[in-house]
């Protein structure tokens, strides 16, 4: 009798261990630190406090979210997850950036094209230029056998040294 | 009383303003030098006469006239008088007025300057200035007066200027007073130099409108413009920086710069303003690319008036939106008018700008320049365009996003790259020709120093390759401009006997502007270092303390003494205060103070940080909550911020090389 009780209550006690290494919360570990939540506040933004993230917000509204975020922390949930549920309560604009997709790409792929077109422009200036240059060797007067710098450095000095002496003598 | 002089006043300068246009632009046409005269002295008045303005406003904040709608919403009797007169640029209306005064300033002091050498220039500039004027005053007058009051009839309370018949004034006994966030002294300076920095351009824009209208195709108006430009950028550069200090100061959220449309906004000019800079010294070495200062100047024009339409329209929302109203559309015919005049005479004038010398190598300093300008240009772009975006998702898919730092980090970090590269090259190459051979030359000095930025480092345990780009790039451009300014200081030495400081002198002296530069350069890389500290090595934590617990971060570790909550009857504010003491390795190092003040009069709190900032790194306090009964202890965060002091020690070197460059020499180009 009393070892089949021991046996029964090893097998509940045994059953209830299993129950909370199972459970969700377990797997979280502990009580979601400040740090786990700020980690993901940090990624967020309120609608209401826009342009200021959640983790450094300091309204009513916003601890609250931080409380939220705790909470499901806790329940197990995944940065992705809590993410999304932000979105689908809120809309995009939670997120630190527009979502990948439709309208949105405009944003990701604009600057891009600049870009490309802005090397692409800068290319063709520069070979359009040269060859300017090429066929009117004599366009740009500096471009001549004085024009390397040392030689520009040792003519500056030497026109600043006669400016110099003449102000002296001027005195 | 007061209100009523202050708006005659303000009255009056629009029909000044209005009647200058008028003038100049009939004497300009007939050749009449009397009508221009009259314009002139039209334009030399708009100045006092705003002032008088102003000091009716100034007044009325002071004397706590709270019948006036603009001083209930700003400001209130427990404020102290500097806080008053703050209050000026406090709200919408205030802030516009204060804006059309500095205006004014600018457009009395081109018009009290000499007249006689630009005669065919002097006209448009009055009327480009005098326009812009106006269209303010416009604001000013008939969307946001700030003088309009509170009356009472039997229908209830009414707001207008003058009294409505049948209704009594009311005096309300108290005001909301000003956002507690501009209560700091940062705010104080911050919104002037920005509205400097911003109504300065308006000027070189006047003047290379009235050359584009006038055919003159001669450097003159670059000669004038520069001058005023580089005033107006040194001011909106201070601008930025205290902004910067103030959100690092005030905001507590342990950074500087959030890519918030507002501080975007006044960024955008900025960026343009300097490609501008840059590209007029690439029209002043080698006459060529004018039509690219034209353009730049332009833009930098349209977007200064951008700005200010995105901060007062209300079109978005941001910590900095505390003023909002429904002038947008004006705002917009405005600037939509602008570009379509801007457009038809550039396209009118455009081959009157084409210079003959050409580039021949992307390696000469014009070569340089010029990708640092496309660069300044693209970054400008790039923000423009994340502005913009949200409001376009908003308005075309319904749907509203933020595009946040990360966006921002992801342009702007290549970027600045390719620009500290350039800044390494850009003063070793000679105008007009360049080869890998005479760069190669000059490097490998600086560039031998340069690898201690990789080394030191590495040294001391960091092993994240970006950084470690970073920080050699800063240290590269500082070895170059540090061997450049040496070769040619020794060069003077040699050249005239002179002792290493008579050399130093003469040569400040003789090339203010190239010096300036190159304090400005030097600056930038120490500004990049604190950019890069935060960026790649920020921390934070944060915890809930009992009195007598601690918390720790990096090197550093604070221990949680206790808090005092208090009245404060002269601020009429609620003070949370808490007292940590601070740890570094083991050893004590100080106290800091983080509170939240609760301001009574406007409902809203303010976070202010207690930080420890020494060069080496910062330890930034946040008090985020606590509990009335304090057994449960408080909650603070932390940050540890590397490097971050070097940004504002970098700012100063900046703007010290501006005033360099600025600095009235003698017998200098007329300005």
């Amino acid at each position: 009798m009393m070892k089949k009780n021991r046996i029964l209550l090893s097998g509940i006690g045994l059953l209830a261990i299993l129950l909370v290494l199972a459970s969700p919360g377990f797997a979280q570990g502990s009580d979601p630190t400040d740090d786990e939540v700020n980690a993901i506040a940090s990624q967020l933004y309120c609608p209401v406090c826009e342009n200021i993230p959640l983790d450094a917000c300091g309204t009513a509204a916003c601890e609250q979210w931080r409380g939220i975020i705790r909470d499901q922390l806790a329940q197990g949930w995944t940065e992705d997850q809590i993410k999304d549920y932000f979105v689908a309560q809120y809309g995009d604009r939670v997120l630190a950036e527009p979502p990948r997709r439709g309208f949105n790409w405009l944003v990701y792929i604009t600057p891009v094209v600049v870009l490309i077109g802005g090397v692409v422009l800068l290319w063709l200036g520069f070979s359009k230029w040269r060859q300017a240059a090429q066929e009117r060797p004599q366009a740009a007067p500096t471009n001549t056998a004085q024009g390397s710098p040392e030689a520009q450095d040792e003519y500056i000095r030497k026109v600043e040294k006669e400016l110099k002496q003449r102000s002296r003598s001027s005195q | 009383m007061a209100a009523e002089i202050g708006f005659g006043a303000l009255f009056l300068t629009l029909i000044f303003s209005v009647y200058g246009i008028v003038a100049a632009a009939y004497g300009q046409k007939n050749k009449s030098q009397v009508w221009i005269l009259s314009a002139r002295q039209a334009m030399i008045m708009v100045f006092p006469l705003l002032s008088v303005s102003i000091a009716a406003m100034l007044y009325l904040l002071v004397t706590n006239d709270f019948q006036v709608v603009y001083v209930a919403d700003v400001s209130s009797r427990s404020m102290p008088v500097y806080l008053k007169l703050t209050a000026l640029w406090g709200g919408q209306a205030g802030s516009l007025l204060f804006w059309s005064w500095l205006l004014a300033g600018f457009g009395s002091a081109v018009a009290l300057r000499k007249w006689d050498r630009d005669g065919d220039l002097l006209p448009w500039v009055a009327i480009v200035n005098l326009v812009t004027l106006a269209f303010f005053l416009v604001l000013n007058i008939f969307y946001e007066n700030p003088f309009v009051r509170y009356w009472q009839d039997a229908s209830g309370i009414l707001i207008s200027f003058g009294q409505p018949t049948g209704a009594l004034p009311i005096f309300p006994s108290d005001g909301a007073g000003l956002n507690p966030l501009l209560r700091h002294p940062g705010m104080i300076i911050h919104p002037p130099m920005q509205y400097l920095g911003f109504v300065g351009f308006i000027i070189p824009f006047s003047f290379a409108i009235a050359s584009l209208i006038t055919r003159r195709t001669d450097d003159r108006w670059i000669q004038i413009s520069r001058g005023w430009a580089l005033w107006a950028w040194l001011f909106l550069s201070l601008g930025l920086v205290l902004g910067a200090r103030w959100a690092y100061d005030v905001l507590g959220w342990g950074g500087y710069w959030g890519w918030d449309p507002v501080e975007n906004s006044s960024l955008m000019p900025w960026l343009t303003g300097t490609a501008y800079l840059h590209a007029v010294l690439i029209h002043e070495k080698r006459s060529m690319f004018k039509e690219w200062s034209m353009v730049l100047i332009i833009v930098t024009y349209l977007l200064v008036i951008y700005g200010t339409f995105i901060t007062r329209s209300g079109l978005l929302s941001s910590v900095h939106s505390f003023a909002q109203s429904k002038i947008g559309w004006v705002f917009l015919g405005f600037i939509a008018l602008t570009i379509l005049i801007t457009v038809v005479l550039l396209v009118f004038r455009w081959s009157g700008l084409r210079s003959r010398n050409v580039l021949e190598k992307a390696l000469s300093r014009e070569g340089l320049i010029i990708i640092s300008v496309v660069l300044f240009l693209g970054l400008a772009v790039a923000v423009f365009l994340g502005v913009l975006f949200p409001i376009l998702s908003d308005a075309f898919i319904h749907q509203k996003v933020t595009v946040g730092p990360p966006w921002y980090e992801r342009i702007a970090a290549p970027i600045m790259g390719g620009l500290l590269i350039l800044m390494v090259l850009a003063p070793l190459s000679a105008w007009s020709i360049a080869s890998f051979k005479h760069l190669g030359k000059l490097l490998w000095k600086p560039f031998l120093v340069s690898l201690v930025g990789i080394a030191l480092p590495l040294w001391v345990g960091m092993r994240r390759w970006p950084a470690l780009i970073a920080f050699w790039l800063v240290a590269f451009v500082l070895a170059v401009n540090l061997f450049e300014f040496v070769r040619r200081t020794r060069l003077r030495r040699r050249d005239d006997n002179e002792s290493w400081g008579q050399a130093l002198g003469r040569v400040l002296k003789r090339n203010q502007r190239s010096y300036g530069a190159m304090f400005v350069h030097i600056g930038v890389v120490l500004m990049a270092l604190g950019v890069i500290g935060i960026e790649f090595f920020q921390t934070e934590t944060q915890g809930t303390l009992a009195e007598g617990q601690s918390l720790s971060l990096a090197s550093y570790t604070m221990t949680y003494q206790k808090l005092d909550v208090f009245d404060d009857i002269s601020s009429a504010r609620n003070v949370a205060r808490a007292v940590v003491s601070v740890e570094k390795d083991g050893r004590v190092v100080g106290e800091l103070y983080p509170r939240r003040d609760f301001y009574y009069d406007s409902g809203q709190p303010v976070t202010i940080p207690g930080v420890r900032s020494t060069f080496a790194d910062d330890f930034y306090v946040v008090l985020v909550d606590w509990k009335e009964i304090t057994s449960e202890g408080a909650t603070f965060k932390v940050y540890n911020n590397p490097l971050v002091k070097w940004l504002w020690v970098g700012a100063w070197v900046f703007i010290g090389g501006v005033l360099i460059a600025t600095w009235p020499a003698k017998k200098r180009s007329a300005g």
